[in-house]
């Protein structure tokens, strides 16, 4: 089997290069053009035109957004922490992408003879004739979109200024508090699944039985981690992080030029990471029809269930106003929590007699 | 408790069916709005006879609430009296239309241009040459 480092064949590493290069770019044109598609949606909801001015379509607006940010005057306030003010950027940015490492975006392909699966950290292995990866995926996620916090909190502790200070304060107060929800409603999940692997996962939802529809333990699992994690990435309604009115721009108040275009950028492929996740978790990841026949056609298929649902993140924030904070709050401890921790104990007695799946439920 | 879902199905149900709509957005700088006929926007000067119909009869400073109408008299070849100089401060004018109403000879009218920004102070002052109506 030709060349091996640490017990793995060679292409396996030019296989996980080329993957990280794909991903990495994918995720990055998709932030890119998901400000046009967002500006352009939100434009035709309100019976508007949206960005039409640089090149067809206003297809070049990404573009020259990207240019402008660069040419900006780069501001560091006198009263500021120098070192966290410049780390704040780069801690939100790099958990966003980070995620997208375990995260399986198609079935495995043959390319040029060889078996790869279409996930940066997982390998064909002919031996057990399945994909072996981190057997600890969602967990991975998890910590990952935690982390993001930190550049939340950091930002407007750094900035030293009061509104600043003020909207990273709530960032943090809401991640953690949907954080909790998120977690615990993927908990179901595993319980039918009984694997962290995400492989595993998506295997278990083969043949078009997604979670969303297979089961109504994940089906109120999938709507409240579908909600819970639009909060965790400041999505409207749950955009009080950076509430105009209030906190003039929140945490990034003090930020200007790229290092501002960084929170934006960290923001979208954060919902891109958490779209993903969903997927993953819930939607039955690359699967879909003719998929065993044509394992091409699994990448597609991730994709357009991702795009369908940052769709639905925006068609959410054309049409929702913000949410007042003790609502969030209420909405967050009160009802999600609560929710959460009766479903996985409603799918442990169901499992126990049996009934983990509509079909179960109501007969085959 | 009401239902929260309902209202919220509701609301995305409108906002889906706006994508589908023809845009309200008029694209300004190419495509011009349609002005109302009776629209009060710069005035202009009548002409007749190649001259204008103004004969400086001072009814429309008199009448003019912002005190903008700047108007001396002048006597003609023929002894009429004619406005040797008619000024409009378009900075302090109000557009109410009161000295369109006020002019007993119909001289006086206002069009529908409204694009009156300028660069300096004193090219708002419009003086009798570019109030003259434009044929």
């Amino acid at each position: 089997m030709g060349i091996e480092i640490l017990g793995l064949p060679l292409y396996y590493y030019i296989a996980m290069v080329a993957k990280v290069l794909i991903a990495f770019v994918f995720v990055l044109l998709t932030v890119a053009y998901a400000t046009y598609a967002e500006r352009k949606i939100i434009g035709w909801m309100q019976v508007r035109i949206g960005p039409n001015r640089t090149g067809p379509m206003g297809l070049l607006q990404p573009i020259a957004d990207g240019l402008k940010l660069f040419f900006k005057e780069e501001i560091i306030p006198a009263e500021a922490n120098k070192f966290a003010f410049l780390l704040a950027p780069l801690v939100a940015l790099i958990p966003a992408f980070i995620t997208f490492a375990v995260i399986p975006f198609g079935d495995t392909i043959k390319i040029f003879g060889y078996d790869v699966p279409l996930q940066i950290v997982g390998y064909y292995d002919a031996g057990v004739g399945k994909v072996v990866d981190m057997n600890v995926g969602v967990l991975y996620v998890l910590a990952m979109s935690s982390l993001g916090v930190y550049g939340i909190v950091l930002a407007g502790w750094a900035s030293n200024s009061k509104y600043s200070l003020i909207g990273g304060l709530r960032s943090s107060a809401q991640m953690i508090s949907y954080e909790l929800a998120a977690g615990l409603a993927i908990i179901p999940v595993f319980m039918l699944v009984e694997s962290l692997s995400l492989q595993e996962i998506i295997k278990a939802q083969a043949g078009m039985k997604w979670f969303i529809w297979n089961s109504p333990m994940t089906f109120v699992a999938g709507m409240i981690f579908y909600v819970a994690t639009l909060a965790e990435v400041n999505r409207t309604p749950f955009d009080l992080p950076e509430a105009e009115t209030e906190l003039v721009s929140g945490f990034c108040t003090e930020y200007s030029s790229m290092k501002y275009a960084m929170f934006f950028m960290a923001e979208y492929a954060n919902m891109v990471t958490v779209s993903a996740v969903m997927v993953t978790l819930f939607l039955g990841g690359w699967d879909g029809p003719f998929v065993s026949a044509i394992p091409w056609l699994s990448p597609l298929y991730f994709i357009a269930k991702v795009y369908f649902l940052m769709f639905l993140a925006m068609w959410i924030r054309a049409t929702l106003p913000r949410y007042r904070y003790d609502q969030l709050m209420h909405l967050g401890w009160k009802v999600m929590l609560p929710t959460t921790l009766a479903l996985i104990v409603v799918t442990a007695v169901a499992g126990h007699f049996g009934f983990y799946t509509f079909s179960g439920l109501f007969g085959n | 408790m009401p239902n929260p879902f309902t209202p919220i199905m509701q609301g995305m149900k409108i906002t889906l069916g706006h994508v589908f709509k023809k845009p309200v957005t008029l694209m300004y700088p190419d495509e011009r709005p349609k002005v109302a006929e009776r629209f009060r926007g710069l005035h202009a000067l009548k002409v007749s006879h190649n001259k204008a119909k103004c004969v400086a009869c001072y009814l429309c400073p008199t009448v003019c609430p912002a005190k903008c109408i700047t108007v001396e008299a002048g006597e003609d070849a023929n002894h009429d009296k004619f406005a040797a100089k008619y000024e409009i401060d378009m900075l302090r004018c109000i557009f109410c239309g009161y000295c369109v109403e006020a002019c007993p000879v119909d001289a006086l009218k206002m069009t529908g241009e409204f694009e009156l920004a300028n660069y300096r102070r004193e090219d708002f002052v419009f003086t009798k040459e570019r109030l003259l109506e434009k044929k």
